[in-house]
């Protein structure tokens, strides 16, 4: 059954993909204008800033990054927490997703219900903050790692997984002598590895791009800073020095704003480089992301 | 964690045993905040035991109904939850769109690029934002050029920070969000498809009429579930995006605690304006539960 497409169809047809790649368009640009950015020339980009293709060619950008202090350890702090954040996370709650299925467990719901409340009720920002600080959390790594271990979130999205699968390859194993570690760790995970590689995915791009707890509870630590916080103090900066510039009547205060101003390309380079992991991995996880929303969706 | 296994009926209670300590961690991390609501009910001065403090009873609450601030930051709170609301249908009509175009290459690439922003941290969407808009943005120069005169940055504009916070609330996440609604499409019986044209029904008619009727049940929940949540909005892009001239129509409830409770250092206030918002938000968010599985109930998702 085929309609001829008539001719309201074809200009709806124009239309909507002239929408669609305009969408695309917006989406894309920015990432396109900093990268371009960032690779012209300073000289040139300085005096009137490129817009589709980079003014002149030029690394100096980048190796002015590479020597600038502070940007390796931000780096090493990002790259650690999410490397350790996300595969003791992705343990913990699958471990618990697997505890969770079994029935035998004394005090199963309680515990189970314990968990799910945490979805719905929390102590708010100010209270957890003078919670952590009590704990002696502030200005320490294991702020990254800790309140995000454990997600009833996840944790139910790996539970409802393990249930589907076939009970009776963990009963033979069982009969075989295994204990439930030995079943967890030796049927049970790699069956789930699609439910996992879902919830680390959505892990791994939270703590890479978190700042809010950087800024919040290790502030006063430089060598716990981020990346991501490493860029929202150039911002800051930035705006401040903005301010700064626009209220200043005279010229010598322009001047000396001018040149305490963390130059322009800095900025934008850490932002190019801060979002290329996730550039890097999206196209591979794309199929972990939309199976995440969709199971996520069905959970809900 | 224990690596023997020990046979026979204690078997179950080492479950437990493994569980246990991780309900700890649960408890510590989630629930002793909750505990904290205390607080709001004394005169916290950090470093002081709080029950050497002096108990205040009620008046930080009493407090909240005083403060204009509250009044401010409630009414912004509202102007972005009603324009997000008036909103919702717009990921639906995307993924309708996105699904009419039937060159699948350019399909992917248009998903997957309006997918991306999602992923992307606030801090990054708010360099960009500047990059673009500030005063020396690409855009502002731009805009400056064609018109011929001054334009000043969106990002220091009062009055352009509703519609302008929503816009970059859109673009991170209208890809994100279409995706549900292209999974709920393609579910849609085809026959349905080929009976509506039987009937003489254009393409625009199965929109309207087959498409758009099969979409309204994951709409409606939605729609339901961004209601009862429309308090928290969170803090990231209000506190980015905030500066002197913006600070006052961008202050948002969640954003006037933080800067109560750790910017001004009052504890107590802080965590008496949380838990008003956390009881009128959980009410919200579990009475939006209630109607939208009592919708869901009689549908197969």
């Amino acid at each position: 059954m085929k309609i001829k497409p008539s001719k309201s169809r074809v200009v709806f047809q124009i239309f909507n993909y002239f929408v669609m790649l305009l969408a695309t368009f917006i989406c894309v640009y920015p990432f396109w204008y900093i990268v371009i950015y960032t690779f012209s020339d300073s000289s040139k980009a300085g005096i009137s800033s490129p817009v589709f293709l980079p003014r002149g060619f030029s690394v100096s950008n980048y190796i002015d990054i590479f020597k600038l202090k502070g940007f390796f350890p931000a780096l090493g702090v990002s790259v650690l927490r999410t490397v350790l954040g996300t595969a003791a996370a992705v343990l913990v709650c699958s471990f618990l997703g697997y505890m969770f299925t079994k029935e035998e467990m004394p005090g199963r719901k309680i515990m189970y219900r314990f968990l799910v409340m945490t979805m719905y009720i929390n102590g708010g920002l100010i209270s957890t903050f003078i919670v952590m600080k009590s704990y002696g959390l502030l200005n320490t790594f294991w702020i990254y790692i800790l309140p995000m271990l454990i997600s009833a979130y996840n944790i139910v999205l790996i539970k409802t997984y393990m249930e589907s699968l076939p009970a009776s390859l963990e009963e033979s194993a069982m009969l075989d002598g295994a204990g439930y570690v030995r079943v967890f760790t030796s049927i049970i995970l790699p069956l789930s590895k699609p439910i996992i590689a879902t919830v680390a995915v959505f892990v791994a791009v939270g703590h890479w791009n978190a700042w809010f707890d950087n800024h919040i509870y290790t502030r006063g630590e430089s060598s716990l800073t981020t990346l991501q916080y490493l860029l929202y103090n150039y911002l800051n900066e930035s705006q401040r020095l903005a301010d700064q510039i626009k209220n200043a009547s005279n010229l010598s205060s322009i001047e000396s704003a001018m040149e305490t101003i963390s130059p322009k390309g800095v900025r934008m380079t850490i932002t190019v480089l801060a979002s290329l992991p996730i550039f890097m991995v999206y196209p591979f996880m794309q199929k972990y992301f939309v199976k995440g929303i969709m199971v996520g969706a069905v959970k809900g | 964690m224990e690596k023997k296994v020990i046979p026979g009926r204690r078997k179950k209670y080492n479950l437990l045993f493994m569980t246990l300590p991780f309900m700890i961690l649960v408890l510590l991390f989630s629930y002793v905040p909750i505990f904290g609501w205390i607080y709001s009910v004394f005169d916290y001065i950090p470093g002081i035991s709080v029950f050497d403090c002096d108990f205040v009873g009620l008046d930080y609450f009493r407090l909240i109904f005083k403060d204009t601030n509250v009044v401010r930051t409630l009414k912004n709170t509202f102007i972005f939850a009603v324009i997000g609301i008036v909103l919702t249908p717009l990921p639906m009509f995307f993924a309708i769109l996105l699904n009419e175009i039937k060159c699948s290459p350019v399909r992917r690439v248009v998903q997957t690029f309006t997918t991306l922003p999602n992923f992307i941290s606030w801090v990054i969407i708010f360099s960009l934002a500047f990059s673009l808009f500030a005063t020396d943005g690409v855009v502002t120069t731009l805009i400056a050029r064609i018109t011929g005169s001054e334009v000043t940055s969106i990002l220091s504009s009062g009055e352009s920070v509703y519609w302008f916070q929503t816009a970059l609330g859109i673009w991170k996440s209208l890809g994100w969000n279409s995706i549900i609604y292209l999974a709920a499409i393609a579910g849609i019986d085809q026959e349905q498809y080929e009976a509506a044209r039987v009937d003489g029904a254009g393409y625009f008619q199965c929109a309207v009429h087959v498409t758009l009727p099969a979409l309204m049940e994951t709409y409606v929940v939605l729609f339901i579930l961004q209601i009862g949540n429309f308090l928290n909005t969170g803090y990231e892009q209000y506190m980015l995006f905030k500066n002197a001239l913006t600070a006052s129509n961008i202050e948002v409830l969640d954003l006037y605690t933080y800067r109560i409770g750790l910017e001004n250092m009052d504890y107590s206030y802080g965590v008496a304006i949380s838990i008003l918002k956390s009881i009128v938000s959980i009410s919200l968010v579990v009475l939006a539960n209630m109607v939208a599985k009592k919708i869901r109930g009689n549908t197969v998702i």
